[in-house]
Formats: structure tokens, sequence, C-alpha cells
């Protein structure tokens, strides 16, 4: 029986016209552009200085400044009224205002100051860049002021599992399971309410059909195009950013289908109890948009707020970024991923369920 | 005519069915039966009720109270053996319209739990039957709607139910093609098949053996049309309607 129902999906998914060339196009584009847009590196901040020492040292340090990949000293200003204007128009996100007298203070006094002024309207840009020019111009002042100052304590950082810091690295993992929330979640939202505008459902309910199989025949084909775009977004992510599971790949498909699972059951749930395809749209983007928000997909669940880490807690997309970041980056078995896989399977289990009972061929 | 059918083995019991929706009561305390091989005509005016009735008699509704047995199993408690016994077509065209009209056949006889032999022996015949086999690759949505209502009938019946039933099957279709219709409820009738079917036009009425004609949710007359039209002593089964919808007080809904 659920041969034919399976076979059914699939002949109607294929005769869309537009489906299969979005469950095709869709994780290309995706992994073209997401990794590039969603980047957080700051880079080419651009500096506005307002030198009111013109000294040697005041030179020097706008050089090491501008040396920096992370600035550009984009103008000199004559005054720091000048320079506000320029962030005004939007020319430049920081102002570097150096006093007059700072290369005197600093050989007589060893303490010298200079002011910071960010444009915080895009605030991590701003935050991240006074934050960087910070620490660039202490250096400088320590290296500056002699041996005293400059022992302070000299930090070495070691980053593991991604030594580059690349936030490409960083990013892939958590865009396949962006995709895969989006096409496995989005099209069985979808799925059953269609039925019930196209009226076929009434055909199906009249039918001795267990509920079990009907959702199972709807489960099943968004698996496997599930593998079908996890396929293409591994082999993508290999040739255009060279990321590659560091972990093992049988693994990362056998979670990876658990996952689709999740999303699956999910999108079923909303489509049993929504009456139009419209309203199953809505649903699922709320459930999407706050699933993305509490992954930890942008931003790190362990800066959000006490009562946001525990709703993170009741959401199935932050173990799956959590396994797949671990999986991509660190090469983790399943005996470190205990956790994770555990609350996947729970969440499988439920929504699936939930899916069966709220399928209703009564009423 | 009466055919004498009241010794025959009844299919369908219906016994103080009720449906309320609210403070509405859509179908009121009917109670009659059906038997084996007989054409039943389900009567009545638009939101008489008819549907919600057809709807509780498949399983697909639950009765607020009252019992139905269909194929002498219970709607309520046994509601898979009821579906396993009928075919249904509903008033709303609803077969996949993106399958082809073959693969229309064989989903629905793998549903019923015919093998693969079974299902492409029956589509060919049943093809073969309705001159519809030039058509069997053509996907359903490109089909006109008589054609459209005459290949859900044949789905209706393809697993050998032994009710089917049929809900205003003959809507909007020329007068040509509903004549061929009732040629094939004839035939499925022929074959032992019992047909519920309800129906706006008063010349299908009189193809029926007996017909029922629900009047606000109730069922107000129920005989062969000879013994109606004799009843209400009037020329045609129109006359019978008309009569006994007068007497309604329902709004159409």
């Amino acid at each position: 029986m659920l041969k034919y129902l399976i076979e059914k999906e699939f002949k109607v998914i294929m005769r869309n016209k537009f489906l299969p060339k979005l469950i095709l196009v869709y994780p290309v584009v995706m992994m073209l552009l997401m990794p590039w847009a969603a980047n957080l590196d700051i880079k080419d901040i651009k500096v506005a200085v307002v030198d009111n020492d013109r000294s040697p040292l005041s030179m020097e340090l706008v050089n090491k400044i501008n040396s920096s990949t992370y600035f550009i000293v984009e103008k000199y200003a004559v005054s720091y009224k000048e320079a506000k204007e320029m962030i005004q128009n939007n020319e430049v996100d920081l102002i570097l205002e150096i006093p007059e007298n700072y290369e005197k203070d600093q050989i007589r006094e060893n303490s010298a100051k200079v002011n910071i002024s960010v444009n915080a309207v895009n605030g991590t840009r701003g935050a991240m860049g006074g934050a960087y020019l910070s620490n660039i111009i202490s250096e400088f002042f320590s290296q500056k002021s002699g041996s005293g100052q400059a022992a302070l304590i000299d930090v070495a950082t070691q980053t593991r599992y991604n030594p580059t810091m690349d936030y490409k690295k960083f990013m892939v993992p958590a865009l396949m399971t962006m995709l895969l929330t989006m096409l496995c979640g989005f099209l069985p939202a979808l799925n059953i309410v269609s039925e019930k505008e196209a009226g076929t459902i009434e055909q199906i309910n009249v039918t001795p059909i267990p509920k079990f199989t009907f959702i199972l025949s709807k489960l099943i084909p968004y698996w496997i195009i599930g593998f079908i775009v996890l396929t293409i977004v591994i082999i993508l992510a290999k040739i255009i950013y060279g990321v590659s599971p560091v972990g093992s790949l049988a693994i990362f498909y056998l979670l990876a289908s658990v996952f689709v699972l999740v999303v699956s059951g999910l999108g079923l749930v909303i489509s049993n109890y929504s009456n139009t395809m419209q309203q199953a749209m809505f649903v699922m983007f709320f459930f999407m948009l706050v699933m993305i928000m509490m992954a930890g997909l942008f931003t790190p669940i362990d800066s959000m707020p006490g009562w946001a880490q525990v709703i993170s807690g009741f959401n199935p997309m932050r173990y799956f970024i959590e396994i797949m970041r671990m999986l991509y980056l660190k090469g983790s078995g399943l005996a470190d991923l205990t956790r994770q896989v555990a609350a996947l399977l729970l969440f499988a289990f439920t929504f699936n369920l939930w899916a069966i009972i709220s399928y209703k061929k009564k009423n | 005519m009466s055919k004498g059918f009241s010794d025959r083995e009844k299919v369908i019991e219906v016994s103080g069915l009720t449906k309320k929706f609210g403070n509405f009561t859509a179908v009121d305390n009917i109670s009659f039966d059906v038997y084996k091989g007989e054409i039943f005509g389900f009567l009545g005016a638009n939101g008489a009720g008819k549907t919600t009735a057809m709807r509780m008699l498949c399983a697909l509704s639950i009765p607020t109270s009252g019992t139905a047995l269909v194929a002498n199993f219970d709607t309520m408690r046994e509601s898979d053996k009821v579906k396993s016994n009928i075919g249904y077509m509903s008033q709303k065209f609803s077969l996949y319209e993106d399958l082809k009209v073959w693969e229309n056949f064989r989903l629905f006889g793998g549903i019923y739990g015919m093998n693969e032999k079974e299902i492409a022996e029956k589509s060919n015949l049943m093809l073969d039957e309705l001159g519809f086999m030039s058509e069997k690759e053509t996907l359903v949505k490109s089909l006109p709607l008589g054609w459209k209502q005459k290949l859900a009938f044949s789905v209706a019946i393809f697993h050998k139910p032994r009710v089917v039933f049929l809900d205003e099957p003959t809507g909007g279709v020329d007068p040509s093609t509903r004549r061929q219709f009732w040629e094939l409820i004839y035939k499925a009738a022929h074959d032992g098949i019992t047909v519920f079917v309800t129906t706006h036009y008063m010349d299908e009425a009189e193809y029926c053996d007996r017909v029922s004609i629900m009047v606000d949710g109730r069922i107000d007359a129920l005989d062969t049309p000879r013994n109606l039209k004799i009843k209400f002593n009037v020329e045609g089964m129109e006359g019978v309607f008309l009569k006994l919808a007068r007497g309604a007080n329902r709004k159409e809904i």
C-alpha cells in the first residue's frame, strides 16, 4: 500500500512545474551567496582622522592603523566637527581624534589620551571596530613607552578547529541546517493542506488506509529529497569553500536524516491543522524564524539572556547546528554527540506521533 | 415498480442518525435501509443535509447520535472495515489531477490492497469498457469534466466495493454524458454493487429503484418513484419534489 502512495508523491512532486527546479536551485544559490552575505568578519572599516598634534608620533600611529587589514584611513579632517559630518554622510565608520600635545604627553607623562567616536548605526561593525582600534592604540602605546608598560599581559590566542577563523567555514554547516529546514519543513507543511484544497484528501480519507501509513508516505519522499539536497551542498561546500566534514560522513548522513524527520514532522503537524496553504505558510514561517533566531546560527546561544537560552533548549535546530559544527569542524564522533542526538530523536518521535494523531480521517 | 427488495439482504441500515453543528441540526434523526443491488436515490434541496448524511455513512463524519451499519459494519466502531467495502465519489472532483488516468487506477487499486497484476488487468478492462483506452496515458487534469466524472466513478468501483456512494455525480455535465453515466451506474448495479446516489435531476430520480426525499434534515418520503407519484398524485418526480420542498423552512446554505 505504502509503495503506491510514495510512488504517487514522487510523481506529483516531479510533475510540478516549479518544485523540482526549486529543490535543485535553492541549495546551489544558498551555498553560493549566503556564506559571503552572512559574513560577520569586520574588514575595511573606514576611519576619519582628526590629527590635532601633527607630530611624528601621531603620524606613526595613523600609519600603524592604516596598515592593519581592518582599517582604512579614509579621510583626514581638520576639525572634529568636520569629521562628524563625514559620519553623518556615512562616509566613515569611526573617528579617531588625536589631541594636541599627544606626543608630548606620551613622552613626558607616559600617558596619552585619544578620542574614538563610533558610528553605531551598524552596531556590530561599530562595536567591533571600536574594540579593534583601541587594541591597536594600546599596543602602540606600550611599544612606544618602553619596557615597563609593555609587559602588562601578553595573551597568546590559539584558535582551534577553525585555525584561520574563517567565517565561511563556520557558516557552511549552519547553512546546510537552514537549507534542510526550509526544504524539508516547508514542502511537507504545504503538502497535506494542498490535498485539502484540491479535495483529494477526501478520496484518501474514504479508503481504509491507516493513518500511520499515510503519514509515512508523506515523510519518506522528503527524507529522500533531504538526502539529495545534502549531497549537493556537501559537494558544493568542498568545491567552493574547501570545507568538508572532519567527522564521519556516515554519521553525518545518519544524523541529518533524523533532523529531516524532525522538520518534516513539524511541517506535517502544521499542515494537518491548517485549512489553507496560506495559513500553513505563515505558521511555518513563524516557527522557522523563531527556530533560526534561537538556534545559535548567527548569534551564540551563550550570550542570549537566560530565558532565551531556555527557549532555545526546545529548538531542534539548535541541536542540529551543534552537531553539524562539531562534525564539520571538530570531527566529533557519536559518543560526543549523545545529548544532541537524544534531543533530536525525541523531537522526531514527538512531532511524527503528533502528525499521525492530528491527521483526522473523520470529523 | 417495486422489485420486492425488502426480503433481500440489507446493505445499509440507518437508525436515528443525527448530526448537529452547534445549534444547527443538519441531519435530523433519519432511519432507513438500503438493499443489496439496489439503486437508491437520495434526493433533497440544497442544504437539506444529503451530503452530511452521506459523509456519515462513509465514516467521514462522526454522527452526533444514532447508528449506521454499512456492509454490516458499524460506521463508528469499524470504520476501516466500512471503508474497505465502499466506494465514494465526492461532489467535487477529487482524483489526482497530476496523475495519468492509469496511475489513478493504480494508486487506488493499490490502496485497497489489489496486487499489481489485478490492477493492470482491471484497469485495461475498465478503460476498454469506457472506450477510454486512448486516454490511458493522459494527465487527468487535461480531461473534460464529463470524462473526469466517468473516471471518478470507475475509480470508485475499481476495487469492487459492496456499496458505492455518489454525491451529485452528474452535476454540470451535458445530457448525453449524463445518460452514459447512468448506463455505468446500471452496469455496476447489475454486477451486484449497491448504488447510493444523490442528485438534483428529477429525470435521474426516475431511474432509481427507490428514492428518499430529504427536507430540512428529515426524510419526508421514501418509496419507489411510481408509488411516490401515485401518493402525491402528480405526473413526474418533479411534482413530488416540489410538493415536499414547498414545506421546507430551511434556506439554502
